[in-house]
């Protein structure tokens, strides 16, 4: 069983120009120790997904499951919440500015957050503590800046002091909106690298909401990519940058310069996003799509593995033998068998199979 | 649009003995200073913030310049001084052999139409209440050089070649995404056809396929209309993918610079090399087996910068003379003479500064 396990999430929001669909039937689970990293551009429901886990998306309309340490997030009252966020799920924004209150001292801050949830605290115990995180997270000479407001801090001290803030009752699990997005590279790196640290320290379950893939390479352990509310592609870290099935995941990675193709054209995907009101039929990804068939235009394709052991899912129409995983697929499947796992070969023989040899002409 | 013929864009870069007339713009010794002011009554001036403090570049015709830095680096400032767009404290800026440093508005005027600029914002450097059509036509009715239905043809043209449907001449920023928003900046740029282009940070408000979109178009009008770019960002794999030159700037100073894959493979500097280790690339298996250099604290405040080396109090090869005496920026360990390196102790070939070998020293 894991710490969070996400069935079929749907979340909606009525406006005056119609239902914006902002995530449409997402599923993922998140195991202790573990990070997931959740890509996907400005727009793809990454931040919705995981704000309506915490209540955070009133006037939404929310369907499926969301089952953390054995309870439905999604069927808590207020109340009872209230009790989960910040104490058992921690959340770090993007701007470390705009999410601490600029007139409270820092050290007070952390010391509110920790008294809310545990009033035998003192406030004096409360300080001491903040001290401790602050000096936890690397923030130097913490018993001084505890008492400095954030505007005295630098960005990347800010953001320590929200990651300070999120570790400060020992959550379960962290949820980390572009945490570094507001950074320089120096920074981030820091960061990055005391999120490592932290996490191997108190084995907290980490999902990381970024649209930078090089982000994601570092630290993730799986990888879910989202497009248009729903996953495009889901996988092991090493699947979704070596062996990516769906056309909008090869489509990213082609986007990012690199130092191997410097100076040649970049192969960015053309067009924009869709609207999230008027969705386009069948894969919502299609008309943007450099390998679009006829059934991509009116069928929705579901999630199906397409590697080893069915852990690599991918929603596209595309024959498993299709894109940038062709061969190594059919590989895995003998290697399978040789190996004696036949129920693994048997489901990518299933996925293969299911995927019959495109139907439509494929124009690449 | 298409009268301007590319100039000099798909001829190689000559070697280190360029002559006069590849120099698009030079900048010598540039200093700009803002003064801080005290809270009393007289408003004293308590301090100069030191946003750049002494940095020489070159910009070449037909030519990418990559400026690199981190926040609070002057890369911003620098490029407003440039442009003209803010007076400098002291230095000097030509630009075709003349000078162009602290003009009046008058003078400046002529130059103003082979110098323009892309702002970061695409959000922020469109007037919300504007059509797009007067945004990319505004620079033709300053300029006074073209008018009515020449001008709206002018208009439709730009926006064709820029990637936006010319119908939308109509439509306000508002209904445009950031990538076409982005495109629009470009169009304006592009309306008097410049000699350089500033792009300060162009691509990173902008989702990557998006990003990469505005980079092809970038490098097809570069091509196309001979144009110089002085390109500020601060993701390092985007100025590797358009840079021909690359300058590292640390506090208003500059770091290291040279040609692109110089500076990329053979990083003279501490700081460059701590920049390039950061980088995250999009390779799980690279990730694994770099050995990032992390930098302990931040950067110092350019109101008081520390003394010798700018660099020395994050610096892992520190040592005493670093914070005595100022390193030039110079050739170092045999490197051609267009790699230049301001560090007492640069980095041999295949050295390696080592994680976490970063001190605290403050």
């Amino acid at each position: 069983m894991s710490l969070l396990e996400v069935t079929d999430l749907q979340v909606s929001f009525p406006t005056a120009d119609g239902l914006v669909q902002a995530v449409r039937g997402v599923s993922f689970s998140v195991d202790s120790g573990r990070t997931i990293g959740i890509v996907g551009e400005s727009g793809s429901g990454k931040t919705v997904l995981t704000q309506t886990l915490l209540g955070l998306t009133p006037g939404g309309r929310v369907d499926g499951k969301a089952i953390f340490d054995g309870t439905n997030l999604l069927s808590l009252r207020p109340d009872q919440l209230r009790k989960v966020r910040g104490a058992e799920i921690a959340v770090i924004f993007q701007d470390p500015l705009t999410s601490l209150h600029p007139l409270y001292k820092v050290g007070w801050q952390i010391a509110e957050m920790i008294r809310a949830h545990d009033r035998s605290v003192s406030k004096k115990q409360g300080i001491e503590r903040a001290v401790d995180l602050l000096g936890r997270v690397g923030i130097p000479q913490p018993r001084q800046r505890v008492n400095d407001y954030p505007h005295q801090f630098s960005g990347g001290m800010r953001q320590r002091a929200m990651i300070a803030m999120a570790l400060s009752l020992s959550p379960k699990l962290i949820i980390a909106d572009e945490p570094t997005t507001a950074l320089d590279a120096t920074v981030q790196a820091q960061i990055l690298d005391l999120h490592g640290r932290l996490q191997q320290e108190s084995g907290t379950a980490l999902i990381m909401i970024t649209h930078d893939l090089g982000v994601v390479a570092d630290i993730a352990d799986d990888v879910l990519v989202m497009y248009a509310g729903k996953a495009a592609e889901k996988a092991g870290k090493h699947d979704i940058f070596y062996q990516p099935h769906h056309p909008y995941t090869k489509g990213l990675l082609e986007s990012i310069p690199n130092s191997s193709a410097a100076g040649d054209r970049l192969r960015p995907i053309t067009g924009q996003p869709p609207s999230l009101i008027r969705l386009p039929s069948g894969c919502a990804f299609h008309p943007r799509c450099a390998y679009v068939m006829d059934r991509c235009l009116t069928e929705q394709p579901r999630l199906a593995p397409v590697g080893d052991g069915g852990n690599h899912v991918s929603a596209c129409w595309l024959p498993v033998t299709a894109a940038g995983i062709a061969a190594e697929t059919e590989a895995l499947r003998r290697r399978a068998v040789e190996q004696g796992r036949h129920d693994a070969a048997a489901k990518i023989a299933e996925s293969i199979a299911e995927r019959p040899e495109a139907e439509g002409s494929v124009i690449a | 649009m298409s009268d301007t013929l590319p100039r000099d864009a798909a001829q190689p870069r000559p070697s280190a003995a360029e002559t006069e007339d590849d120099v698009l713009v030079r900048v010598e010794n540039l200093v700009k200073h803002f003064p801080v002011h005290g809270g009393g009554l007289i408003r004293r001036v308590v301090g100069q913030v030191q946003a750049v403090d002494g940095v020489s570049l070159v910009v070449r015709r037909g030519q990418t310049l990559g400026l690199v830095g981190e926040t609070g680096c002057g890369k911003s400032t620098l490029a407003r001084c440039i442009a003209g767009l803010i007076p400098v404290t002291s230095g000097k800026v030509t630009f075709e052999g003349r000078d162009i440093t602290n003009l009046s508005r008058g003078a400046m005027r002529p130059f103003r139409r082979e110098i323009q600029m892309i702002f970061q914002d695409p959000y922020g450097s469109l007037n919300p209440r504007h059509r797009v059509g007067a945004i990319i036509g505004e620079p033709f009715a300053v300029h006074k050089t073209a008018t009515g239905a020449e001008r709206k043809k002018a208009v439709q043209e730009l926006m064709e070649r820029v990637g936006l449907n010319p119908e939308h001449f109509n439509r306000f920023p508002a209904e445009f995404s950031g990538g076409q928003r982005q495109r629009i900046g470009v169009a304006r740029a592009l309306a008097l056809r410049p000699k350089l282009v500033i792009c300060d940070e162009p691509v990173s408000a902008l989702d990557v396929s998006i990003q990469a979109q505005v980079l092809n178009l970038l490098s097809d009008l570069q091509g196309e209309f001979g144009l110089s770019y002085l390109f500020i960002a601060h993701d390092l794999e985007v100025v590797r993918h358009v840079s021909n030159d690359v300058t590292v700037m640390y506090l208003g100073r500059i770091a290291e610079s040279g040609p692109k894959d110089q500076v990329y493979e053979t990083a003279r500097h501490p700081y460059t090399a701590a920049l390039l280790s950061a980088a995250p690339a999009a390779d799980p298996d690279a990730a694994a087996q770099r050995r990032r250099i992390i930098l302990t604290g931040d950067v110092p405040s350019p109101i008081n910068p520390p003394e010798g080396c700018r660099f020395h109090p994050r610096c892992p090869k520190a040592q005493d003379l670093c914070g005595e005496r100022e390193p030039v920026l110079e050739t170092k360990l045999g490197d051609p003479v267009t790699h230049l390196a301001a560090c007492h102790f640069p980095l041999q070939a295949g050295e390696i500064l080592a994680r976490d070998a970063g001190r605290d020293r403050r």
